[in-house]
């Protein structure tokens, strides 16, 4: 165990890691402005115009003022696990981007021979950020929030687990970067596009991104499971749906629409720093579509939500796998 | 000792640990997560023996799935933590401990009796998905088949279980 051995295995990863963090982290802010700018345009209005050029310093504000808020904790809370959730929260969006590839044969910290099955496990984890937040506050807003959360996200794992599955069987890869590189046919791409909008909108319930945002509806659950929470623990709540924002939009940028390559292999071989950009700028056109759906769509009843889940979305996806399945079976 | 001893034992003490935490813990919602940091003990301990998949398996079904299920069903049905001392007869804690000991006794010696064979790529075959299919959907397809009937049946009566008192009540 030399010198060499630490920073292979310890020191480079680390400061890989510290890095996509860091992007995450100024995404998630911008993401907001991003957001708010959007949402005005959609409403004919100007959006955050005051800190700085364009409101373009309101991010920076924002922090400032949930950093130095007065932190309560309510005494009616389960401390330990009130304190951990919004933690919980957080890191699964976070964790994805390890396996999620950046740049030619580069995943962002790791290419591991699992890289897929990484994102099935870390996606089923992400509940319990909102779940715990729910149960700890010890009200019953917060409760109920929580409960429609996990409902909501069990049911919707399950459509995409399965469609995950079907990409999986298509590329015949668990890597991510394999998964990337190797060419489809043209009726690949065609098939994975067909079920994309479908895909979409599992990452929308799954995500707590309107019009699915059940959890927190201001108009029955004051704010659902983050009710008791204010200041940073909220806006830790807060980073988690954006940065989940984030890497659900840099999944579906590489499972649909060839992550950090552009179309055709233009530029693969005398570009390869500028996968980290293309790879940010579908994202950014991903998040975009987030947007649009919550300025143009409204909020379905919960009951409609979770029939629709079960007895629409799950039937078409399975019946979805099955036919990849044949399709990989006797055209490929 | 080398640097994964060390990490070994860190992570297998924080396993032990949690398990300890489900069975002691006084709050249902405790002793679940409790259960999920063992789960992910577990997984990291599969990754550190290159049974990779087995690790995302793990966590997909365990943590991912089965408590979370758990914590749904004790949020559903309320929560109070338990105060005080459960009923039972004088004799039955030093029932418990003989049984412990008993089964730990039969491990040791499961264990003791097992070649330890050395940690070579193909004996961790079973680690990579399509050796493990392979394996799996081949040689052993009946038993797969007759676990997802088993399967099968536990749902059934669970559903039965759960449907029986509401049909009855329609009948009268």
């Amino acid at each position: 165990m030399d010198f060499a051995w630490w920073l292979n295995t310890l020191i480079l990863p680390t400061i890989r890691a510290l890095v996509v963090i860091l992007v995450l982290l100024t995404g998630f802010a911008y993401l907001t402005w991003y957001e708010r700018k959007l949402l005005a345009r959609f409403q004919v209005r100007y959006g955050p115009n005051r800190a700085g050029p364009k409101g373009l310093l309101q991010p920076i504000a924002d922090a400032f003022k949930a950093v130095f808020k007065e932190e309560i904790v309510p005494n009616h809370v389960d401390k330990p696990i009130y304190l951990i959730a919004p933690a919980l929260a957080l890191v699964p969006a976070l964790l994805i981007w390890a396996v999620i590839p950046v740049a030619k044969g580069q995943a962002a910290i790791a290419d591991v021979p699992i890289g897929f099955l990484w994102i099935l496990a870390i996606v089923g984890l992400e509940s319990y950020g909102i779940i715990l937040a729910g149960w700890s506050s010890n009200n019953n807003y917060s409760l109920l929030g929580a409960l429609r959360s996990s409902a909501q996200m069990i049911a919707y794992e399950l459509p995409m687990g399965a469609f995950l599955v079907s990409i999986l069987v298509l590329a015949g890869s668990f890597s991510l970067v394999t998964l990337v590189e190797t060419p489809r046919a043209w009726w690949e791409w065609i098939w994975l596009w067909l079920m994309f909008p479908l895909f979409f909108i599992c990452i929308l319930a799954e995500t707590n991104r309107s019009p699915f945002d059940l959890p927190e509806t201001e108009n029955e659950l004051v704010a659902g499971f983050q009710t008791e929470y204010g200041g940073i623990k909220f806006a830790l709540f807060f980073m988690a749906e954006y940065i989940s924002m984030i890497t659900t939009s840099a999944i579906m940028a590489t499972l649909f629409f060839g992550g950090y390559a552009l179309p055709f292999g233009i530029g693969s071989d005398f570009l390869p720093w500028l996968g980290p950009f293309i790879l940010a700028g579908k994202v950014i056109v991903l998040l975009f579509l987030f947007i649009w759906v919550r300025a143009s769509v409204g909020r379905p009843r919960y009951d409609q939500l979770m029939r629709f889940a079960w007895k629409v979305l799950l039937p078409i996806s399975l019946a979805y796998f099955v036919i990849t399945v044949l399709l990989t079976v006797f055209f490929k | 000792m080398d640097f994964s001893m060390i990490f070994f034992i860190l992570v297998a003490a924080l396993s032990v640990g949690a398990a300890v935490g489900v069975v002691a813990s006084r709050v249902a919602v405790h002793s679940a997560l409790f259960l999920l940091v063992h789960f992910v003990t577990l997984a990291i301990l599969y990754i550190t023996l290159d049974a990779q998949f087995l690790a995302a398996a793990q966590v997909i079904i365990y943590a991912g799935g089965i408590v979370i299920l758990i914590l749904f069903v004790i949020m559903l049905i309320g929560s109070q933590p338990f105060t005080g001392r459960a009923g039972y007869r004088t004799w039955v804690p030093f029932a418990g401990v003989a049984l412990g000991l008993l089964m730990v006794a039969g491990l040791a010696y499961a264990i003791v009796q097992t070649p330890l064979m050395p940690a070579t790529l193909p004996a961790n075959a079973g680690g990579v998905p399509e050796e493990l299919g392979m394996f799996l959907y081949t040689q052993n397809i009946l038993l797969v088949e007759l676990a997802a009937v088993l399967l099968l049946v536990a749902l059934l009566g669970a559903l039965l279980l759960a449907k029986w008192p509401k049909a009855e009540r329609i009948v009268n």
